[in-house]
């Protein structure tokens, strides 16, 4: 690694450093994409190797993918949805109508990043779930028979899930993006006389356009990627793409329906991930 | 200020205080009163205790934490050298390659992970390359989903180094070699700490690619919080969930106080 940047200097010797590439390159390579390639190959053949298409054409007809697929669009986009929502109206409290501590909670959002998905999922079932403290409560204020909240265990218990992990997300760009907003020109049209709707929409908002449009479309791929949340809901009619790609691989041994699956899914996130980058690249996040 | 009149900021306080105590605060607190609760049967638990963490400190689950703990460091340190490695190279590259190469390396943060060990266990399950069932191809799911991480973070401090010192460096006559030892790593040291403690957060909670490829031996955190949950034995699932968030966060914390002092801000 040592002679990589030292070949770069001189021009006439910059050919040689071209090589230093490889090694990495090789590793990724053998790794990841001829790992991939075989799963685009794996969904051509049956599980004894010989090859069938028909297969391909079954499971891309049948419920149980439609579904799945369904399934996984809507969640994506609710969520996706749902962190916009809040993270803008975090990220202007946050901005520009700081609080005592405002910084040191920014902050603590910003770690849930780093912390495993399906903790929030854990959490709501002791919140949100049949037994939780909400039901419970609910249950002996009211004396009901019945626990009355139960959307946990449905797309809408996933989805809240999932704006839960992925607001941050937008907070971080979103942050970043405020905080070069001239506070001069707020605070002039606010002597003008302009009220803080019309201020956040015509001055605030257009600033903010590139953060949440390359933070939106990084919350899709990651939507339609996320795994743990959905695993650990465990409801029945919520099965996603990835959940639909472990089921087939690990319960049921049928790798070729799951390598037509995960093909799909992979198509979807390969097709998101370039939409997040031409969004960042153009908008310059 | 966008809210001049006190009542209006009020207002709006309530309003984040209410989102940010449902959606983060809530969560939080309620996995550290589950991994605490003796008993719970009404709204409160009706008991505080130790037990469960006791438990599993005591029982198998520990091996998992011994687990994660090895797999997030040689993932980490294999996809820091890897991805540094690449970032630095990647510089020698013409503009076109330069693209190309830097979006093939960004590729695998945008597969979904239970793909990503789908492949391995396509590509791996035959000879001469063996290694389903090992712990090697745990640890290589791991690189294989956090490689993207480092390189990301080490080529945006490579972006932000202003060129003039190694310009001088080398002006003043010192190697290639000694140049990037004694100039280029130094200055990025501060990214590598956070791609290193970034990759090792996130290897720590990673469940799709593990839950395709792992060994019965080699039981990580994540899939171990999942099969006491899964059995139904959720508080002792909470206190191990505790125990991976205060793990990350000691370690993102320590790491940035490392940086901080080397950095001297």
């Amino acid at each position: 690694m040592s002679e990589a940047v030292a070949i770069r200097a001189p021009a006439i010797r910059r050919e040689p450093g071209k090589f230093w590439i490889v090694p990495p390159a090789a590793l990724l390579a053998l790794l990841f994409f001829y790992p991939l390639a075989l799963i685009v190959r794996q969904a051509f053949l049956d599980d004894s190797g010989v090859a069938n298409v028909a297969e391909i054409i079954r499971v891309l007809h049948s419920r149980f993918f439609l579904n799945a697929l369904i399934n996984t669009v809507t969640i994506s986009v609710a969520a996706t949805a749902g962190c916009l929502i809040v993270g803008l109206v975090l990220a202007l409290i946050l901005a520009f109508v700081p609080f005592p501590g405002s910084g040191f909670i920014a902050r603590l959002i910003d770690t849930f990043i780093a912390l495993p998905t399906f903790l929030v999922t854990l959490a709501f079932t002791f919140l949100y779930g049949s037994a939780g403290m909400l039901n419970t409560g609910l249950m002996e204020a009211f004396s009901l028979p019945l626990p009355p909240v139960d959307f946990l265990y449905s797309t809408w218990g996933v989805v809240l899930a999932e704006v839960t992990v992925y607001t941050p997300f937008i907070l971080r760009p979103l942050l970043a993006a405020f905080s070069l907003v001239d506070r001069g020109q707020i605070e002039a049209a606010s002597v003008l006389g302009a009220r803080p709707f019309r201020i956040v929409r015509q001055v605030i908002l257009p600033a903010a356009v590139p953060a949440l449009i390359a933070g939106g479309s990084l919350c899709l791929l990651l939507t339609v990627n996320e795994f743990g949340i959905v695993l650990f809901i465990g409801a029945k009619g919520v099965i996603t793409l990835p959940l639909l790609i472990y089921g087939k691989a690990i319960q049921e041994s049928a790798y070729q329906v799951a390598c037509i699956i995960a093909v799909v899914n992979i198509a979807l996130s390969l097709g998101l991930f370039g939409l997040y980058r031409f969004a960042a690249g153009r908008l310059g996040v | 200020m966008l809210v001049w009149s006190r009542p209006g900021r009020i207002v709006l306080w309530v309003l984040f205080a209410l989102i940010f105590g449902v959606l983060f605060l809530a969560p939080l607190a309620v996995i550290l009163l589950s991994s605490l609760a003796d008993q719970w049967n009404g709204v409160l638990p009706n008991g505080l205790t130790t037990e469960h963490y006791a438990d599993v400190v005591k029982g198998a689950a520990w091996n998992s934490v011994k687990a994660s703990l090895i797999t997030g460091f040689l993932a980490s340190a294999l996809a820091l050298v890897s991805g540094t490695w690449a970032a630095l190279s990647l510089r020698l590259q013409g503009d076109a390659l330069k693209q190309l190469l830097g979006l093939l390396f960004f590729i695998p943060s945008a597969v979904p992970s239970v793909s990503v060990g789908l492949g391995l266990l396509v590509a791996f399950s035959h000879p001469p390359l063996l290694l389903n069932g090992t712990v090697a191809i745990v640890m290589i799911a791991h690189f294989v989903l956090i490689s993207a991480f480092t390189f990301g973070n080490v080529s945006a401090g490579l972006a932000r180094l202003s060129p003039d010192f190694e310009q001088v460096a080398s002006s003043l006559g010192a190697r290639p070699a000694y140049r990037l030892w004694h100039v280029t790593l130094p200055l990025l040291a501060p990214y590598l700490v956070a791609a290193f403690g970034l990759s090792f957060a996130l290897s720590m909670g990673e469940l799709g690619a593990t839950v395709m490829v792992y060994p019965p031996g080699w039981v990580t955190l994540p899939v171990s919080i999942f099969s006491l949950t899964d059995r139904g034995d959720i508080f002792a699932g909470a206190a191990l969930t505790m125990i991976l968030v205060v793990a990350t966060l000691v370690l993102l914390l320590g790491l940035e106080r490392v940086t901080a002092r080397a950095t001297g801000s």
